[in-house]
C-alpha cells in the first residue's frame, strides 16, 4: 500500500515536471497574435477557416484567434477577464447599451480615428457609439426577424401567407382544425423566446417600429398606449396554437419541432436560415413572411437588429493590429466573405453583396417595403433598474403563458420604466 | 511517548506549538488560504465599498447591505423570493434525497450480491456534466418528446401531465428533485463508507441472539451513524442553499419564469456579473454572498453546537 | 479486535437454521428496490448514449428507441474527431484531475489527522477555516484569483486549475476525513506510541485504515473538477489547454446545437469516468479486507 502510494506520488511528480515547461511552449509563436473574444460558439468554423484564413494573407505576421465562450457565459467570463486584465484583444460586443458601460468604464478603446469608418452607415456606428458620438466597435453583422412557414404543409391545407394578424391568426386556427399539425412551433421556456421571437419580431408594427421606439426614449410614448396592449393581446392569443405544455417548450424544441416538419409556422430570425437550411434540406419547402401588420392597410414594420459588433481591448498589447483587423472588416473581402459564410448574418458596410440564397434575398427584401428598427428597449431605457428588456422578456413569458392581462404587462413596464427614467416620469 | 499532543493530553500555552503538527497543516493551510480564503475575503471586501468614479472606490459600511435589504422596489423583493426558494429547494433535498441514500447505503452495506454494481450504478448521475443531465431531462419530461408524458398518458393519468419545468408553481421543485437525483449517490457513498468501518463484533453478537437487519439497523448502527447524518445534513444545506449549476443549465440566469425558480445564487450570479442589460454590480453582488455566507454560517455554528452536546456518541 | 468480513457474518447465520422465507422475501424486495433506482439512475445516460449513436431525425423523432441499421449514425463521432481534440481534452482533464485529487488527499488527510488527533490551541477555529470556502461562493472570488493567477504567470496553463482545484477540494475532504479519523480506535495509535513510533510514523499507519473514507473522498472529490466549466473558461480557455468539458460546450452554440456531436462529446466525456469509477471501486473494496487491522 505504502510502496504503491509512493509509486503514484513519483510517477505524477515526474509527469508534472515534464508536463510544466509545455504550457509556455504551446503558448509561444511567431509573429502577433490576437485573440478575438466572443459568443458565437455557432460560428467558429467559419471564422477559422474562411474569415480569419482570408485576413491572414494580408498580414502574414499577424495571427488571429477565434475563442468565443459559450454564449450563456460570455458576460460573465468576460468581465471578470477585463476586470482582471487578461481578456483578450479584439472584443465580440453587443449593440447600443449592452456594453456601453464596459467603454465608459475604460475597459474598450475608443475608435472615432479608425481608418475605413465611412463604409458604414451613421445608422450603423449609432449602435456602437456613446450619446455623444464616440464610437467604441465597428458593425459586423445584423438580424431581421420574421416568420418562416413550411410551404408544404401550406400547400397541403391550401394556405395563403397571411398579411393581418387577424389572417395569421385564421390561418393557425385552420391548421388547428386540421389537427395534423403544430400550428406554431413555439415555446416559452426560454425566455427569450417570448421576448425576442414573439414581442420584437410580432410588435414592431404595432409600435410603429422606429417610431413608437423613439417615443419611448422621449417619454412622448407609454408602454400602456393601445399599441403595445394590442401587441401583448396578439402575443396572449397565439396560446392556443403552440404546443401543448409550450410553457416547458424550449428553444430548440421548437427548432426540431419545425424542421422535422411537425408545424406549419415558426417564429425565426435570419439567423436560423442557415441552420434550416442544413437541418431541412430538401425535406419540405420553407417559405417566409414578415410579421402581419395590425389591420389591413396598415404600414409593415420589421424588427431589423444590429446584433454583432467588434470592440478593441483598451488594454491591448497590440493596438496596431488589433486596429489593422478592425479596418479589415469594413472592406468588401471581409463583407463578402461574411454574407457568404454566414447567410442570415447581414454585413452591415455599404458594399453591395448579392445574396445567392433565397430565403436571404427573401428577407433583406423586406428591407425595401417595411420600416427597419432594432429591438426597442435596446437603447437608453435599460440603463436603469429595473431594466425595460429585462422587465419586456419577463412580462411576455407571462401574457403568453397566461398569467398576467397585457393591461398589466403595459403597467408594469411602465411603471418600472417611470420609477427610474426622467422622461417618463410624467407630471 | 514521543513528542506531541495527543488529544487526550491538554495543551501546554509555554510549549512552542508542535513542528509535526506545523507540518501536517502548512501545505493545506498555505494552498488553501492563497487560493481559496484570499480571493474569497478579498472580494467580500467590495460589499463594504462602492464606486465613485471609474476606479475609485470608497468605504461605505453596511450601506449596500441595508439597500439589498430595504429596497422594496427591486432588490428586497427578489432576495426573499430568492431566500424562500433557496430554502425550498435545500428541503426538498433533506427530505427527498437524504433519506433515500440512508435507506440504500443500509441495504447496500448488508450482504449483498451485486453491491458493487449497484453503487456504481445509482453513483453514476453525480459524475455527469449537468449539460447531460440538463438534455435527459428537459427531453424525458418534455411535453413533446417526453417519455413521462406517454406514461402517464397510457396509465389514463394524462391530466396529470405537466409542463412541470416551465410552470411558475412547479418549476423549482421540479429542479429539486433533478438535484436530488443527480447527487443521491454522495450522500449513499458516505453513509456507506460509516456503516461498513463500524466494527462488525458491535452487533454480531445481536445477530447470534436472532435480532434481524431491521432491528440491528434501528437499534445498533443508526446511532452510530448519527455524527454522519449530522455531518451530511450540515453539506446538504450548504450544497442545496448554493444549489446553482442544475438552475442555470435548464433555467438560465434570469431563473424563470418570473424568477419562480431564482436561488441566492442566481440572484448573486446576475447581481455580482450582470444579466442582460442588468449592470454587473460587484459591490451589491458581494453584499448578497457575505448575506448568504451570514446564513450558511449560522448553519454551521448550529451544527457544532449540536455537535457537541451529542458528542458521547462517537466511538 | 478485528474488522471481520461481511463473509463472516454470512458464516454466522448460516449456522442459525432460521434462514426461512422472510429471508428470502427480504432479499428479493432489497433487490427490486436496488433494481429500480439502479434503472432510474442509469437510464438517462444510456440515453444519451443511445441517441448519440443515431442519426439527428431519430433522435427526435423517437428518442427513445434503439438505434435500426436505418438509423444507426456515427456522424457525432466523426464530427467530434474531425472539429475537436478530443485525446488532448481527455489527457488535460486527467492530468488536472489526478494531480489535483492526489494532493487534495495527502493534503487533506494530514489536516484531518491533525484535527482530530491533537488538541491544540486554535483546534476548532481552524476546523471552521476550512469550512469557509464551501459557504462562500467561488465565483465571488473569481477576479481576485485571476489577478492571483495572473501575477503568478500561470493563466492559459493546467497548473491555474490544479491550484484552484486542489483549494476547492479541500474543505470537503478535511470536513469528512477529519470525522473518519476521530473514528480510528487509540490503542492501535498508542501501541504504535509506546513502540517509538514517530507521529509521521503514526499517520502512516492509520492511512490504511481510513482507505474507505479516502476512497469515498475521492470519488466525491472529482465530481466538481471533472465537470467545471467556469474555471477553464477563466482561467485556461485556450485550446491547447481544454478540458473535457469545455471540449464538449463547442457544440452548444447560442441558436443552433449540433445534436449528433454534442451527444457524441457527452457520451465520451461521461464514459471513460464512469469505466473508471467502476474499476477504483472494485479496488477499493478489496481494499477494504485488505486493509483491516490485524491485532
Amino acid at each position: 500500500m505504502r510502496s504503491k502510494f509512493v509509486r503514484i506520488a513519483c510517477v505524477l511528480l515526474a509527469v508534472s515536471v515534464l508536463a510544466l515547461p509545455m504550457g509556455s511552449i504551446l503558448a509561444q509563436d511567431d509573429g502577433v497574435t490576437l485573440i478575438i473574444e466572443s459568443w458565437r460558439v455557432d460560428d467558429a468554423d467559419e471564422w477559422n477557416d474562411v474569415i480569419l484564413p482570408a485576413f491572414e494573407a494580408h498580414y502574414p505576421n499577424i495571427n488571429v484567434d477565434f475563442q468565443p465562450t459559450i454564449n450563456t457565459q460570455y458576460s460573465a467570463t468576460l468581465g471578470t477577464k477585463i476586470e482582471a486584465g487578461t481578456a483578450g484583444d479584439l472584443i465580440m460586443v453587443e449593440p447600443f447599451d449592452y456594453r456601453l458601460e464596459m467603454y465608459l468604464n475604460g475597459d474598450l478603446a475608443n475608435l472615432n480615428d479608425l481608418g475605413g469608418l465611412d463604409n458604414f452607415s451613421a445608422g450603423a456606428l449609432s449602435a456602437w457609439s456613446t450619446d455623444d458620438g464616440e464610437l467604441f466597435g465597428v458593425p459586423l453583422a445584423a438580424v431581421i426577424h420574421g416568420f418562416m412557414y413550411n410551404a408544404d404543409i401550406f400547400a397541403e391545407l391550401g394556405l395563403e401567407e397571411p398579411t393581418t394578424a387577424q389572417e395569421f391568426l385564421d390561418l393557425l386556427e385552420a391548421v388547428k382544425q386540421d389537427g395534423q399539425y403544430v400550428p406554431l412551433a413555439m415555446g416559452t421556456a426560454d425566455g427569450f423566446v417570448p421576448g425576442l421571437l414573439g414581442l420584437q419580431l410580432a410588435g414592431q408594427p404595432y409600435w410603429r417600429g422606429e417610431e413608437g421606439r423613439l417615443a419611448l426614449i422621449d417619454g412622448s410614448g407609454k408602454f400602456t398606449d393601445q399599441g403595445y396592449i394590442d401587441a401583448w393581446a396578439f402575443l396572449a392569443a397565439w396560446a392556443d396554437y403552440m404546443p401543448d405544455g409550450y410553457q416547458a417548450v424550449s428553444y430548440p424544441d421548437m427548432q426540431n419541432l419545425f424542421t422535422l416538419g411537425g408545424s406549419a409556422v415558426y417564429p425565426a430570425g435570419s439567423w436560423e436560415i442557415s441552420i434550416f437550411n442544413q437541418l431541412v434540406g430538401d425535406d419540405f419547402a420553407i417559405g417566409a413572411f414578415p410579421p402581419p401588420v395590425p389591420e389591413d392597410g396598415a404600414d409593415c414594420f420589421i424588427n431589423d437588429h444590429m446584433d454583432m459588433g467588434m470592440a478593441m481591448n483598451a488594454d491591448s498589447q497590440h493596438p496596431d493590429e488589433a486596429q489593422l483587423f478592425l479596418e479589415w472588416l469594413g472592406s468588401a473581402e471581409f463583407a463578402e466573405l461574411w454574407n457568404n459564410a454566414l447567410p442570415g448574418f447581414f454585413a452591415m458596410s455599404n458594399h453591395l453583396v448579392e445574396a445567392s440564397d433565397p430565403m436571404v434575398q427573401e428577407y433583406a427584401g423586406w428591407r425595401a417595403n417595411c420600416g427597419s428598427s432594432p429591438r426597442n428597449a435596446y437603447a437608453i431605457i435599460s440603463r436603469g433598474e429595473p431594466n425595460t428588456d429585462s422587465e419586456l422578456i419577463r412580462v411576455t413569458q407571462l401574457v403568453m403563458n397566461g398569467e398576467m392581462t397585457p393591461q398589466e404587462a403595459g403597467e408594469t413596464v411602465q411603471a418600472g420604466l417611470a420609477s427610474w427614467y426622467e422622461p417618463q416620469m410624467g407630471e | 511517548m514521543t513528542a506531541g499532543l495527543s488529544r487526550r493530553n491538554q495543551p501546554n500555552p509555554n510549549k512552542p506549538f508542535p513542528t509535526h503538527i506545523m507540518v501536517f497543516l502548512a501545505p493545506a493551510v498555505f494552498v488553501y488560504g492563497l487560493f481559496m480564503i484570499y480571493p474569497l475575503f478579498d472580494s467580500l471586501r467590495l460589499g463594504f465599498f462602492a464606486q465613485v468614479t471609474r476606479g475609485v472606490e470608497q468605504f461605505v459600511g453596511f450601506d449596500n447591505y441595508i439597500t439589498l435589504m430595504t429596497d422594496d422596489a427591486i432588490l428586497q423583493p427578489r432576495l426573499l423570493n430568492a431566500l424562500k426558494n433557496s430554502f425550498l429547494f435545500f428541503a426538498v433535498n433533506m427530505l427527498v434525497q437524504n433519506p433515500i441514500a440512508l435507506m440504500l447505503a443500509a441495504v447496500l452495506s448488508t450482504k449483498t450480491r451485486g453491491g458493487l454494481l449497484y453503487r456504481v450504478l445509482i453513483f453514476s448521475p453525480a459524475i455527469l456534466s449537468l449539460a447531460i443531465a440538463g438534455f435527459v431531462w428537459r427531453l424525458v419530461l418534455s411535453p413533446l418528446w417526453g417519455i413521462v408524458y406517454d406514461m402517464l398518458k397510457a396509465l389514463g393519468l394524462g391530466a396529470y401531465a405537466q409542463p412541470w419545468l416551465g410552470l411558475e408553481s412547479t418549476a423549482l421543485i421540479t429542479l429539486a428533485l433533478i438535484s436530488a437525483w443527480q447527487f443521491l449517490g454522495i450522500p449513499m457513498m458516505l453513509y456507506y463508507a460509516t456503516l461498513i468501518s463500524i466494527p462488525n463484533d458491535l452487533f454480531e453478537a445481536a445477530y447470534v441472539d436472532g435480532a434481524t437487519d431491521w432491528q440491528v439497523f434501528w437499534r445498533i448502527k443508526l446511532p452510530l451513524l448519527m455524527p454522519m447524518i449530522g455531518i451530511i445534513s450540515l453539506l446538504t444545506y450548504i450544497g442545496n442553499f448554493n444549489a446553482f449549476d442544475v438552475i442555470f443549465a435548464l433555467k438560465g440566469a434570469d431563473a424563470g419564469p418570473n424568477y419562480a425558480s431564482d436561488t441566492m445564487m442566481t440572484f448573486f450570479y446576475r447581481t455580482f456579473f450582470g444579466s442582460g442589460f442588468q449592470k454587473a454590480d460587484p459591490h451589491m453582488g458581494a453584499a448578497v454572498a457575505g448575506t448568504m455566507f451570514v446564513i450558511l454560517m449560522a448553519g454551521v455554528l448550529i451544527y457544532f453546537f449540536i455537535r457537541r452536546r451529542v458528542n458521547s456518541y462517537e466511538f | 479486535m478485528g474488522w471481520k468480513s461481511d463473509a463472516n457474518k454470512q458464516q454466522l447465520r448460516t449456522l442459525t437454521p432460521a434462514i426461512d422465507w422472510r429471508h428470502l422475501t427480504t432479499k428479493i424486495l432489497k433487490h427490486w428496490m436496488l433494481i429500480a433506482f439502479a434503472l432510474l439512475s442509469t437510464a438517462p445516460v444510456a440515453l444519451v448514449i443511445i441517441n448519440s449513436f443515431k442519426a439527428r431525425r431519430a433522435i427526435f423523432r423517437n428518442p427513445y428507441h434503439l438505434p435500426t441499421a436505418e438509423t444507426f449514425d456515427l456522424v457525432g463521432y466523426e464530427t467530434v474527431f474531425a472539429k475537436s481534440q478530443f485525446q488532448v481534452y481527455y489527457f488535460n482533464s486527467l492530468f488536472v484531475t489526478l494531480i489535483a485529487l492526489a494532493l487534495i488527499l495527502l493534503f487533506g488527510t494530514m489536516v484531518a489527522f491533525a484535527l482530530a488527533e491533537y488538541s491544540f490551541p486554535g483546534n476548532n477555529l481552524l476546523r471552521l477555516f476550512f469550512l469557509l470556502g464551501i459557504i462562500i461562493p467561488i465565483r465571488l472570488g473569481s477576479v481576485s484569483l485571476l489577478r492571483l493567477i495572473d501575477s503568478l504567470d500561470l493563466i492559459g496553463t493546467l497548473w491555474a486549475l490544479i491550484v484552484v482545484y486542489i483549494a476547492g477540494g479541500l474543505p470537503f475532504a478535511v470536513f469528512i476525513l477529519t470525522q473518519f479519523m476521530a473514528q480510528v480506535p487509540g490503542e492501535l495509535k498508542d501501541a504504535a506510541r509506546v513502540d517509538g513510533a514517530s507521529e509521521y510514523r503514526v499517520f502512516w499507519l492509520i492511512l490504511p485504515i481510513i482507505r474507505p473514507a479516502t476512497g469515498t473522498v475521492a470519488a466525491i472529490s472529482i465530481i466538481p473538477m471533472w465537470n467545471d466549466l467556469w474555471f477553464p473558461l477563466v482561467l485556461a480557455p485556450g485550446e491547447a489547454t481544454r478540458t473535457v468539458t469545455l471540449g464538449a460546450q463547442q457544440f452548444m452554440g447560442q441558436f443552433s446545437n449540433d445534436w449528433n456531436a454534442l451527444l457524441a462529446a457527452l457520451s465520451l466525456s461521461s464514459v471513460p469516468v464512469l469505466i473508471i469509477y467502476f474499476i477504483s471501486s472494485k479496488q477499493l473494496l478489496q481494499g477494504l479486507t485488505a486493509g483491516a487491522i490485524k491485532n
